[in-house]
């Protein structure tokens, strides 16, 4: 039984290929085959044109910040430790943006338009978080 | 559709700021029944009432509940749930509900006690849960955070600076200085506001709106009926409403925001534009929001926002005076009724009772609310009757 408390994911059904994904050092993003758009965060209907026709393509596991923010103050107890969180909102070449934090940096280092990659931390037995750090 | 065959006749805000001897729902109650009382109505003349969920003591069926403690038996309960942009949607529905003749006279009443009736932690896991459950809440995010987001991708883009967003606490407490019922009176300096410790870089302390308990209800009901009530009546010229997603990850553009849609649709309602409004009650959660919001629903150019807010055209004698009270970074902001003080002081403003914040001419008043993170929103025109 893990002691991790802070949020973890629900793994529901449409999302279970990108929590296996992320488990084996991979970054998938849902592809829709009927529009051929890329989808996040994953779910049954492609928001493009409603097909559910959806499946995965690999990411690079590259992208670049589009913008960010350090907390350093106003945390739940269980994030204190964790105090400066960098919260980065990062532009994956596929045509996506998701959230995540940025890893193995300080908060000097970063800047808008600076590249990342992916690095996975394992946290669970089920569920492995992607985060960014610099290139 | 013309909304002005519907009239604002009552208004009451309860005690505000720390408010330690009751909690939501007694001060729902004395909302609304100040309101009434306001209006110079009896108990038995309102068939609907119209509340906004309590984020500390949430309760399943929340207008229904309120009716029951107050003793009020209404034809109609609706509790509406938009977050800090419920008090102008609910506004919207109550006017809705007039002139489709599901009631004829309608309270819409909220309240919330974040200040002393919640813990510390519990107030940062509501707030955080507005975040994505499975991909933005567990990267540790807080609101606070999600605007610093916003403020740094318009400094980026638009070359505004902090101490430009500064100014919306500079502005908000040179009203707030005027008016005996603000939580935080005391005025500030741009330097005071940058020396503030860091929350979530680049938003300082003075950047975030404050914590409080509190609330405020207003009485709706046709304008005929209006005409024998004491105040003179106010009413709905526009309305509108722009939603363009709901997690903040899911944004296409950081710096624009739906207040472009909403801000639009109620003034076209209206029939004016921009430059025909005198006051405006903006969302000031945090710095980046209002400053947005001054160029979304077209009071500035896009990107423009910082020297606009700079010029000092939202002060006391400014050209375009913004939240005459205080508003939310310095007046009240218990929850999600924060923006219902922006409509009473409006009210306020109309009946010629906000004694030293009194501005000199008011036709028409803009009132703007945004719930999620710049995410729904709201917009109200309101002016005098014909």
């Amino acid at each position: 039984m893990s002691d991790y408390k802070k949020p973890l994911p629900e793994i529901q059904p449409y999302s279970q290929p990108f929590w296996d994904g992320t488990k084996k050092g991979l970054l998938l993003i849902q592809h829709c085959n009927a529009c051929d758009a890329n989808i996040f965060y994953p779910r049954r209907d492609c928001p493009e044109c409603w097909s559910q026709d959806l499946g995965w393509i690999k990411a690079s596991g590259r992208a670049t910040v589009y913008t960010y923010s350090v907390t350093y103050e106003g945390v739940e107890q269980k994030f204190v430790e964790d105090l400066p969180i960098i919260l980065a909102w990062i532009d994956l070449p596929e045509g996506i943006r998701m959230h995540t934090n940025l890893v193995e940096c300080q908060p000097e280092d970063v800047a808008i338009g600076m590249e990342v990659e992916v690095v996975f931390r394992s946290i669970t037995e089920d569920i492995t978080l992607p985060f960014f750090r610099p290139v | 559709m013309d909304l002005s065959n519907v009239a604002i006749v009552g208004s009451f805000e309860t005690d505000l700021g720390v408010v330690t001897d009751r909690g939501p729902m007694a001060l729902g109650v004395q909302a609304t029944l100040g309101a009434i009382a306001d209006a110079g109505l009896q108990a038995s003349a309102i068939d609907g009432l119209i509340t906004c969920n309590s984020l500390v003591t949430p309760v399943m069926y929340h207008a229904e509940a309120t009716a029951e403690y107050a003793g009020l038996t209404p034809g109609h309960c609706l509790s509406v749930g938009t977050g800090g942009g419920t008090t102008y949607t609910a506004l919207r529905y109550a006017a809705a509900a007039i002139q489709t003749g599901l009631a004829t006279t309608v309270v819409v009443s909220m309240a919330d006690s974040m200040r002393s009736f919640m813990t510390r932690d519990r107030a940062m896991a509501v707030q955080s849960s507005s975040g994505h459950p499975l991909f933005e809440q567990p990267y540790g995010p807080t609101v606070p955070a999600y605007y610093a987001l916003i403020a740094r991708a318009h400094m980026d883009t638009y070359g505004t600076t902090e101490a430009q967003f500064a100014e919306a606490m500079v502005s908000s407490r040179a009203w707030a200085h005027l008016n005996p019922t603000a939580q935080y009176r005391e005025r500030v300096t741009v330097d005071d506001v940058l020396a503030s410790k860091p929350i979530a870089d680049p938003l300082k302390l003075l950047d975030c709106s404050i914590v409080s308990d509190g609330g405020a209800a207003v009485v709706l009901t046709t304008l005929e009926r209006a005409r024998d009530l004491p105040h003179a009546p106010i009413v709905l010229k526009g309305y509108g409403e722009g939603h363009h997603y709901e997690h903040i990850s899911q944004a296409k553009d950081l710096t624009k925001s739906a207040a472009a849609d909403s801000g639009k649709a109620a003034l076209a309602g209206a029939g004016i534009e921009p430059a025909d409004i005198q006051l405006a009650q903006l969302y000031d959660c945090f710095s980046p929001a209002l400053l947005i919001q001054l160029e979304d629903l077209g009071f500035c150019e896009k990107g423009t926002g910082g020297e606009f807010l700079a010029s000092g055209a939202t002060r006391p004698g400014g050209n375009l005076p913004v939240n005459t009270h205080g508003g939310m970074l310095s007046h009240c902001h218990p929850g999600n009724p924060g923006a219902i003080f922006g409509l009473t002081e409006a009210i306020r403003q109309y009946r010629g009772e906000a004694k030293e914040r009194q501005l000199a001419h008011l036709e028409h008043t803009l009132l703007h609310a945004q719930g999620g993170i710049m995410s729904s929103h709201a917009t109200v025109v309101l002016g005098r009757a014909n």
